[in-house]
């Protein structure tokens, strides 16, 4: 099976969905000419040509309003953000106008967009440049939520976003549009709001999505060789959550950590919590623990940035403390 | 470096232990897993072990008293460390309950020691080692004498050391997590008498797990002699803790299980042939009408796996392997050791098991995991003349059969009358989980078994 990129991965979606219908296309700044702030959008304009590859000005709120326009009018945008943290200008157009319509217009008007882009911190970008932006999004009734962790992930799913209904928001990533995966050649969809065990064990339920499922990963490599075997439970979808497959896990585990990106306060961890407590209770071997970035503003000093995020070593020290094994000793 | 000897849970159902005899003098030196003492379980007499090495400094109960579960009983400690503060320890511990035996005493002029869960209760058991070094602060003119219960009650109300007594329900007081609750509940485990190894003393699953599986210490010889005081003209009896057992167990049985009865005759004609037949091979042929009703029963049971079963409170659990609990009658009371995978063993097997079974039963050196884990009971008053009669069901099993004995009977057959050998079971069944005709079915096939025994091997 080929090894490609995130990025590519992501390229190949697009480029499909757009050969299959022609109602698709891709709106965002610098997409066109330049290919791309992260050439995910590679070749596109050649291919599609420039009413299908539409480079916009610095206007988020703008595009994004345009995109919902043309969807409630029957076409099936892709608006790109560059970085979701933009996106907060145009939340107005993603909250009120695009998750709403087809409830307020009773049932009328359905609107099948897309807004993707880069989600949460990559390296040294500042405050305002590393946030993680999916518990704001999964708030919202009307909204899909999507963040996958790997290539094949990434594929499947956008190719699964373009073709909803509804509007979907895709959070990438970063530093995950160099990460490598097995991506086959035919073709194939992955549904919304299905997890995926990324690994089994019976220890210790770890709970995550996005680019904290290769945290998660690395975690349980190094717990393996302690001997303490975990279930990497990565959801994928964040909005709607596959409830199911965090039950079944847990109530095999007995013991959860929950491992996010984001901060803690009000974090799509405290919500996968509140799931467990409600479904689990009588199986919790000991309190459900997260791991998510410290309660800041992500700092641009680099050692302060390091402390700040999530990491293996963190969730290593979260899976130890439910399993109430002390830190340093070997099982 | 001191360490602490409690009375720990020798039996998966040890709420308290009574002290029968000390095997080591104070200033003996023991090493760690030595045989302190032998201690008198609900179920059996077992082996107390030393949990570290040094020298038996204290020995803080009498022989024949009881503690609760958790209670210190010892102290081993190096020969010239100061172990005082431990002493006075077990003095406030053991406050309430000195309290409520004197008060016993006095009401009662025999010598019986009370031991109600009352006094048990009431005395403050160290959960972990972090609260018993708390207690360790206790003033020091607290301290007693060993072995000699301390007389005053002003040692409890005016002691702040002392840990909080737990919940009278065993569970309220206790921390633990979710899951070791359910764990608990469907084991039959008291979380008040478990020792949790979480943060705080919280009972988790690994807890669970090690009190269900207790090692077994080797069985202590001689059988108990039953303490009768006499005086005067009567007689006071202590009770034993399988009696208390017994009585808890039962009365947790008839209460809240709407049972239901189901009588059924066999004919033992082709039993009897049977048995003729095998006995005319050798003696080591020979077996029991009994031997032969077990083996049946476990092969209906295999066909009927629906009254092979737990109930738990919010489901019923069907057993895949068949564990049948055989009463046995000692001196002492009833005990109901198992036989494992029955099916699967022939009579001679089942024979020469329910033999050992019951002389270990009778021995008292039966271990905790000889009788547990059935999943169906059989009892059997037949030798006694018994025609037939009821048994209580043993839960968390859903049924339990009944055997009285074979008598020879005028039945017709054939339009005749003529003389059978014919034997009475009944069947208690937990109608919460098994259906009147469920039950009359196996009851059929058990029928078919005994009255053509080669059903058994067909």
């Amino acid at each position: 099976m080929p090894v490609i990129t995130y990025r590519d991965a992501l390229n190949q979606a697009l480029r499909e969905e757009m050969q299959r219908d022609d109602r698709v296309f891709l709106m965002g700044e610098e997409v066109g000419v330049y290919q791309g702030a992260y050439k995910v959008s590679k070749g596109l304009l050649q291919e599609f040509g420039e009413m299908r590859v539409v480079d916009t000005p610095i206007t988020e709120l703008g595009f994004a309003g345009v995109g919902v326009g043309a969807a409630m009018v029957g076409l099936r945008p892709v608006i790109e953000f560059m970085t979701w943290n933009f996106a907060v200008l145009a939340l107005d157009q993603v909250l009120n106008s695009a998750s709403k319509t087809l409830y307020m217009s009773g049932g009328q008007y359905n609107i099948p967009i897309v807004f993707r882009g880069p989600n949460g911190a990559a390296l040294q970008l500042g405050a305002q440049h590393s946030q993680a932006f999916e518990s704001w999004l999964a708030h919202v009734p009307g909204l899909k939520v999507i963040s996958p962790g790997t290539p094949y992930d990434a594929k499947g799913l956008l190719k699964s976003a373009i073709r909803d209904d509804n509007p979907v928001c895709f959070l990438e990533g970063e530093m995950l549009y160099n990460t490598k995966g097995e991506v086959p050649d035919e073709e194939y969809l992955i549904p919304i709001g299905v997890a995926d065990m990324k690994r089994e064990g019976d220890h210790c339920s770890i709970i995550t999505y996005g680019k904290m499922a290769l945290v998660a990963m690395q975690a349980a490599d190094q717990l393996a060789k302690e001997g303490i075997r975990v279930d990497v439970i990565d959801l994928r979808t964040v909005r709607p959550i596959d409830l199911e497959a965090i039950r079944t896990s847990v109530l095999k585990t007995n013991r959860a950590v929950v491992l996010e990106e984001g901060w803690e306060i009000a974090g799509m961890g405290a919500q996968i919590v509140d799931l467990i407590q409600r479904e689990c209770f009588d199986y919790l071997d000991a309190p459900v623990v997260r791991v998510h970035q410290a309660d800041v503003p992500m700092p641009y000093a680099k050692n302060l940035e390091r402390a700040a995020k999530p990491d293996a070593a963190k969730t290593i020290a979260a899976v130890k403390k439910v399993m109430y094994v002390e830190e340093g000793v070997t099982r | 470096m001191s360490t602490k000897v409690f009375m720990e849970a020798l039996s998966p159902t040890m709420e308290e232990g009574r002290l029968v005899k000390w095997l080591k003098n104070e200033g003996d030196a023991v090493k760690s897993g030595e045989p302190l003492a032998e201690v008198e379980t609900d179920k059996a007499i077992m082996e107390l072990v030393a949990r570290g090495d040094g020298v038996l400094r204290k020995r803080l109960v009498a022989e024949g008293e009881s503690r609760p579960v958790g209670q210190l009983v010892g102290v081993i400690a190096a020969p010239d460390e100061n172990i005082d503060a431990l002493i006075a320890e077990a003095g406030a511990a053991a406050g309430a309950g000195a309290a409520a035996s004197a008060a016993g005493a006095s009401a009662q002029p025999s010598q019986v020691v009370a031991q109600t869960r009352e006094a048990a209760g009431a005395s403050s058991i160290p959960r972990t080692p972090s609260e018993s070094q708390g207690e360790a602060s206790t003033p020091p003119q607290q301290k007693i004498a060993a072995a000699a219960p301390p007389s005053a009650p002003a040692v409890r109300a005016g002691n702040g050391g002392a840990a909080p007594p737990p919940a009278p329900d065993g569970n309220g007081g206790v921390r633990s997590s979710p899951l070791a609750r359910r764990l608990a509940r469907e084991q039959g485990l008291d979380l008040g008498q478990l020792r949790g190894s979480g943060p705080g003393g919280r009972i988790i699953k690994r807890d669970i797990e090690a009190a269900a599986s207790t090692p077994a210490s080797q069985p202590a010889a001689p059988r108990l002699t039953v303490a009768a005081q006499r005086e005067g003209d009567y007689q006071d009896v202590a009770l034993t803790q399988i009696r208390k057992t017994i009585a808890r167990r039962l009365s947790e049985s008839i209460g809240p299980i709407p049972t239901f009865y189901l009588t059924a005759e066999f004919d033992l004609t082709r039993v009897d042939d049977m048995r003729r037949a095998m006995a005319s091979l050798g003696d080591e042929f020979k077996v029991s009408v009994n031997d032969v009703l077990l083996k049946a029963v476990a092969a209906a049971l295999a066909q009927h796996p629906e009254v092979n079963a737990h109930w738990l409170g919010d489901r019923i659990r069907l057993f895949n392997r068949i564990h049948l609990g055989v009463a046995v009658a000692t001196d002492d009371g009833l005990i109901v050791p198992v036989i494992f995978d029955a099916d699967r063993k022939s009579m001679r097997e089942i024979s020469a098991e329910v033999k050992e079974l019951a002389r270990l039963a009778r021995e008292r050196r039966l271990k905790p995991e000889q009788y547990t884990g059935s999943t169906f009971s059989v009892s059997n008053l037949g030798m006694y003349g018994i025609d037939q009669f009821t048994a209580i069901i043993n839960p968390p099993e859903t049924a339990i059969l009944a055997v009285g004995r074979g008598e020879d009977k005028a039945v017709v057959v054939d339009g005749a009358v003529v003389m059978r050998k014919r034997v009475r079971v009944t069947m208690s069944c937990d109608h919460r989980a098994i259906d009147g005709a469920v039950g009359a079915r196996f009851l059929q096939t058990l029928g078919r078994m005994i009255e053509n025994p080669m059903m058994m091997v067909a």
